[in-house]
């Protein structure tokens, strides 16, 4: 994986000292809360619900073990124990003191991790495949582009105040796991037929109160242009993205009120200008980037056979585990969606135990996914056993993944100060209602989203099955999507109609998963029942 | 009654203002009637409460409790974790929250 240069680790240290001095003149009383709270922002410091809560980054999703035993450290040495994986492939810590947050900063840059531009109105976090580098189908590894868009965006001075804030994705396989159209842009690696590696741009997608699925705005951006058609597409939105109304200032609304046709026209007439000037860095730079990306030190010729006696394993084996591109490995993944469970969260002593595990059975690295579980990305497999023995010890074991109880949800009412209700507590009895594993293989592929606000960091739009929690005359309500879809069909949750209580909500799931087996044919899955018989049977079944 | 709260700027905790001070319980906080917004610049100029802000609440036998479900959750703590409130050997601690 990526390892800092001189330059990378000068900029962070930098950050935490210019951090440290903003936080001792808050205290000192030289800067009032309105001054300090865009500077905290940018280091990732949200005021909260009960407290302030630190979202750390985590570039395209990919940790080593020092890392990731680091985060945990901090979870207990600076909050309360556990930590909260999010939907941006990120770690947040809901208890921190503004006091500890420059020490906090300072641990995190002794390992190359920061919390910079994880808030604000700038290029966020890229996000990207928990699969990269691993999966059996990529056409290319999308890590080294990630990067060269992670340092691009970085500090990019014209880009650290646009209209809103702005999420990128890069993916490199036909299968989408990193929910690449709702972006605001999404970019797929892919070959032309001269067999040469570009970029696939999609531009205006996303979720929140507007939810927009991204158009393709170009089929084929050559490698050295890559940052200079990015680039146009920013000064565009920059440009022209609405600065008077936060609710309207997302690329998305402006790719849909110019039309897609119009964005493309002036973004490539902003690309020919840009081209004219030496914007992109050089090759060699993409391919230094790629050096840090080679495939680990495979075992040639390692055994593909499993001893799937145990019952137990052969569920987790079947569930949670995905084809790797080299023989005898396996993509294995930990659910952190324990029946009853917090969805996403992970105390201090799993977390070091995923990072030990790493290190001695997925040569040092992890991943954290935009469905809040944790990936092992290159277990061989005469050791998945022994690794799954040790997180099975450690409630790790879950065999659920992309099951009913997989259940994506933000932090709601009960961390979030923007919450209209809760979140966690319907996860939780949903998971309980839909616990048993025979349960969950008889309705087999479900993806459950929730939010606790229109904002929709849950997904719920994306979710097969969608809950957005509201506020109705004080009392929380559960509308109830259906139809969503985050892959490469990706597609928008349609609601059933009014709202439900909490126990309500969970009922009306139980029923829409009746009419699913009642209609199914053949293997379908849940969203493919759906889109195939319609609203109509399961509005029937919930509300007649 | 009228209820300030916000939270400290040290720790974040979340504090109510209890006539005199800041406490980390509902239950000791005053009715500040018509001075909320006044008592809330004085405080957060002398750095002693962030986002200082006016709830409605009512005295009830069982204590303090603020009108809208998002205070009183601010008041427990998280509902799904127990063990992280105020009181966390109390079983029926979060009762009157939801």
């Amino acid at each position: 994986m990526y390892k800092y240069d001189e330059y990378d680790q000068q900029m962070v240290d930098t950050r935490v000292a210019e951090f440290r001095d903003q936080v001792r003149r808050r205290l000192a009383g030289d800067l009032t809360e309105d001054q300090f709270k865009p500077l905290r922002l940018q280091n990732g410091l949200y005021l909260q619900l009960h407290a302030y809560m630190l979202r750390v980054a985590v570039p395209y999703g990919t940790l080593n073990s020092a890392q990731m035993t680091l985060l945990g450290d901090i979870a207990d040495k600076y909050d309360r124990g556990y930590g909260h994986f999010t939907t941006r492939q990120n770690i947040q810590y809901n208890w921190i003191k503004l006091e500890d947050t420059p020490d906090i900063l300072a641990e995190l840059a002794k390992v190359e991790m920061h919390a910079i531009q994880t808030s604000g109105n700038c290029i966020r976090n890229i996000s990207s495949d928990q699969y990269a580098g691993a999966a059996a189908e990529e056409i290319v590894d999308p890590r080294p582009y990630a990067e060269l868009l992670r340092q691009w965006s970085s500090f990019h001075p014209e880009f650290l105040v646009l209209p809103r804030k702005f999420k990128i994705a890069v993916i490199a396989s036909e299968t989408d796991r990193a929910a690449m159209r709702l972006h605001d842009i999404g970019i797929k690696m892919v070959k032309n037929d001269a067999g040469e590696i570009g970029a696939q741009f999609y531009a205006g997608g996303g979720m929140g109160r507007t939810p927009m699925i991204a158009p393709l705005i170009r089929d084929f951006v050559p490698l050295d242009q890559l940052i200079t058609y990015a680039e146009a597409c920013l000064r565009v939105y920059n440009r022209y993205g609405r600065r008077d109304n936060k609710y309207k200032a997302r690329i998305k609304i402006l790719v849909h009120e110019l039309g897609r046709d119009e964005y493309v026209r002036q973004v490539e007439e902003e690309f020919a200008h840009l081209l004219t000037q030496p914007i992109e860095p050089p090759l060699a730079e993409l391919e230094r980037i790629k050096t840090h990306f080679t495939d680990p030190g495979f075992e040639a010729g390692a055994s593909d056979d499993l001893d799937l006696t145990d019952p137990d394993f052969r569920l987790w084996v079947e569930r949670n585990t995905h084809a790797h591109k080299q023989a005898g490995y396996v993509i294995a993944t930990v659910s952190l969606k324990p029946v009853g469970g917090i969805p996403g969260d992970a105390s201090a002593d799993q977390i070091r135990l995923m990072a030990q595990l790493a290190k001695d059975y997925s040569f040092d690295e992890l991943r954290v996914t935009h469905a809040q579980n944790i990936v092992f990305p290159h277990v061989k497999k005469a050791d998945l056993y022994t690794v799954w023995q040790a997180l099975d010890a450690a409630g790790l074991a879950t065999a659920n993944l992309d099951t009913v109880g997989d259940i994506i949800a933000c932090p709601g009412l009960d961390y979030c100060a923007l919450a209209n209700a809760r979140s966690i507590p319907v996860a939780q009895k949903i998971s309980e209602r839909f616990g048993s594993a025979e349960r969950q293989a008889e309705i087999g592929e479900l993806k459950l989203k929730i939010s606790g606000c229109i904002n929709a960091c849950g997904h719920h739009h994306a979710g097969h099955i969608g809950i957005l929690g509201v506020d109705k005359k004080g009392l929380e309500n559960y509308q109830l999507l259906l139809g969503g879809s985050e892959g490469a069909d990706t597609s928008l949750g349609q609601i059933t109609g009014p709202g439900f209580t909490e126990d309500g909500v969970v009922d009306a799931i139980e029923k829409a998963t009746e009419v699913y087996l009642a209609n199914k044919q053949g293997e379908e899955r849940f969203l493919d029942t759906y889109r195939r018989i319609g609203m109509a049977p399961f509005k029937e079944a919930i509300y007649g | 009654m009228k209820i300030l709260t916000g939270n400290d700027l040290k720790t974040g905790a979340v504090i109510w203002w209890t006539g005199v001070s800041w406490s980390l319980d509902v239950n000791d906080s005053a009715d500040v009637g018509d001075h909320g917004a006044a008592l809330a610049a004085r405080e957060e100029g002398a750095r002693n409460v962030v986002g200082a802000y006016i709830v409605d609440g009512a005295k009830t036998e069982e204590g303090v409790r603020p009108a809208h479900i998002k205070e009183r959750i601010r008041a427990l703590g998280p509902t799904v974790r127990l063990d992280l409130t105020l009181k966390p050997s109390d079983p029926a601690a979060a009762d009157w929250v939801i």
